[in-house]
């Protein structure tokens, strides 16, 4: 019981930004049309792409000698960044040709 | 110095996650939004890069070789492909990249035990151990979310482009929990004796399997809302990435698209109209569909319509009803449907669109696939309002949609689409159905539509079909 109140005492930034996030996360998209379901589900894939930065953090603390680390973490940037980008221009593709007709 | 901008440079990120998100769910402002975001994403990206400090160490990053070079070959690989991929085929796209977001957290899980299982071998103290537990606890959380991510994207991708066929055999779902529950009881091993290192792979090849038969036996109409789950699973998998680095912007990006995700998912199964259990357990177009189905597919015959009685009938109608559906977007036919559309149009004819909110393969598909063809929004009805419009319709013309205009979803509850709201083209005079066959759609059941007396069928690919019955229709 203890080291579980230490644990919410010590780490009690995060859990605030983990709660709170939640909230946003589904007040903010609470409203969209269906037709923006499909770009929305694309942008937001797009966002967790942000996991490339861990994989950048991988790489970057990669020791010389450390070919697995080096491989894996060289695989993970290049996954990360198809995500990232890949993400990005394609919903920009699907939201172009809605832009056309206003 | 530098790591208050670094600093700075997350917080930026994470209110543009924020703030992108927002305007995406805005039709007007979705396009600005996305950029904001990838400008949000970019100066994260940059801000590690250059100023990040290794807690520990103190120590900037190094192998800038490395990582540009990765930069470098994902972006372009992601852009031209990105760039390149047909509008029908921007759904399984989507599930690609999310693939390549799961594969990504796994492989940082991968590394990162790795460093743990090093640094016990140095120090094997039982208080360092205890130190790490929380550590491994999260490594191996996003080794399993991530695995199982990535497997099943890559299952949905190949399922929507045809190269996975369904499959499901007699107790998969029992199967498949046993794999997760050995999966999460080897992680709880794992966390409670990180020296057990062996166990990570078992865990890595479990949750790959996990994720490849979970997503197996799911029909094709039902992975939208597969992709959009694999999605939310991919934000948590980031944001244990966040956990791992106390790093904020991925906390807060993962964290976001999770929920926001989840909800998107209930709110794709609300417009089917299915509950999210009902979807993944009672896997729609798998072997029960097809036997219940298998005694109707007998009844009836279907009466077959010519190109030529179809021009007639529209070019002398008032009203003319489009549904559109996938077989519009495999015949990429969206730019001759648009073409018959402003000939009839020059005849006096009205032409509107009625678009079923999960027509296609994903939600909204449709009304993408027909803005690239400069369709006016304003023809595009939606559901409720197609719905309202179809008694005064004289012809629907129903283009490679099946499912969504299935009766049985209204009047037959042993269907396995039941209670799914359809769109009801029986209240219009007639009905042309353009179909390459009498083969059963996604969902794999028969529509009894299609041997009502009000409806004619009219085989053939879509597109061929539009352009026989443009140039028909102009020389008539």
């Amino acid at each position: 019981m203890e080291s579980i109140l230490n644990f919410i005492e010590a780490n009690q930034q995060i859990l605030y930004i983990v709660i709170l996030m939640i909230f946003v996360g589904i007040e903010v998209i609470g409203r969209v049309p269906s037709v923006l379901h499909t770009p929305l589900m694309s942008g937001a894939n797009a966002i967790h792409g942000v996991v490339i930065i861990g994989a950048i953090i991988v790489m970057g603390n990669a020791e010389e000698s450390n070919y697995l680390a080096k491989i894996l973490g060289f695989l993970a940037v290049v996954l990360g960044t198809l995500n990232v980008v890949g993400g990005f221009v394609v919903t920009d593709r699907m939201l172009e040709m809605f832009k056309k007709k206003k | 110095m530098s790591q208050h901008i670094l600093t700075l440079c997350y917080l930026i990120g994470s209110v543009t996650f924020i703030v992108g998100l927002k305007m995406l769910s805005n039709p007007a402002a979705a396009r600005k939004g996305n950029w904001v975001a990838a400008a949000g994403m970019s100066i994260a990206i940059l801000g590690t890069i250059f100023l990040y400090k290794d807690s520990k160490t103190g120590a900037y990053l190094h192998n800038y070789a490395w990582i540009f070079g990765g930069l470098i070959i994902g972006g372009i690989i992601g852009t031209l492909s990105a760039k390149k991929v047909q509008m029908t085929a921007m759904p399984e796209m989507v599930s690609l990249f999310n693939g390549m977001g799961g594969a990504c957290a796994a492989l940082i899980s991968l590394v990162e035990f790795d460093h743990v299982s090093k640094a016990i071998a140095e120090n094997n103290s039982e208080a360092f151990i205890a130190f790490l537990q929380p550590k491994v606890l999260i490594i191996v959380l996003g080794l399993i979310i991530g695995s199982v991510s990535f497997a099943g994207s890559m299952i949905a991708w190949g399922k929507l482009n045809g190269k996975v066929k369904d499959f499901s055999f007699k107790g998969q779902n029992i199967l498949n929990l046993i794999f997760l529950a050995i999966a999460i009881g080897a992680a709880g091993y794992l966390v409670y004796v990180p020296e057990y290192h062996t166990l990570l792979y078992v865990i890595l090849v479990l949750s790959l399997l996990y994720g490849v038969l979970f997503v197996l036996p799911i029909g094709g109409a039902d992975m939208p809302v597969v992709i959009s789950l694999l999605n939310s699973f991919t934000g948590v998998a980031a944001a244990c990435g966040g956990f791992l680095y106390d790093n904020k912007v991925m906390l807060t990006g993962g964290i976001l698209v999770g929920a926001a995700g989840t909800l998107l998912t209930i709110l794709m199964c609300k417009a089917m109209n299915r509950s999210l259990k009902n979807v993944l357990i009672g896997s729609f177009g798998g072997n029960t569909a097809t036997a219940a189905s298998g005694g109707s597919s007998s009844q009836g015959v279907h009466k077959e319509i010519s190109l030529s009685d179809t021009a007639m009938i529209m070019s002398y109608a008032n009203k003319v009803m489009i549904v559109p559906g996938y077989g519009l977007a495999v015949a990429q036919a969206q730019h001759i449907c648009h073409e018959l559309e402003k000939i009839l149009t020059e005849k006096g004819v009205e032409v509107k669109y009625a678009i079923h909110p999960v027509a296609g393969r994903m939600p909204g598909h449709m009304n993408v696939l027909l803005a690239e063809a400069d369709v006016s929004y304003d023809n595009l009805l939606e559901m409720e309002q197609a719905n309202e419009e179809f008694s005064t319709t004289d012809v629907v013309l129903i283009l490679g949609a099946n499912d969504v205009v299935n009766p049985a979803a209204k009047s037959d509850p042993a269907s396995p689409i039941y209670g799914m709201p359809i769109l009801d083209v029986e209240l219009a005079k007639t009905v042309v159905v353009n179909k390459r066959s009498m083969k059963p759609g996604y969902a794999g059941i028969e529509n009894e539509l299609f041997f009502r007396p009000k409806t004619s069928m009219l085989f053939g690919d879509a597109k061929k079909v539009l352009q026989d019955l443009c140039a028909e229709i102009k020389n008539a």
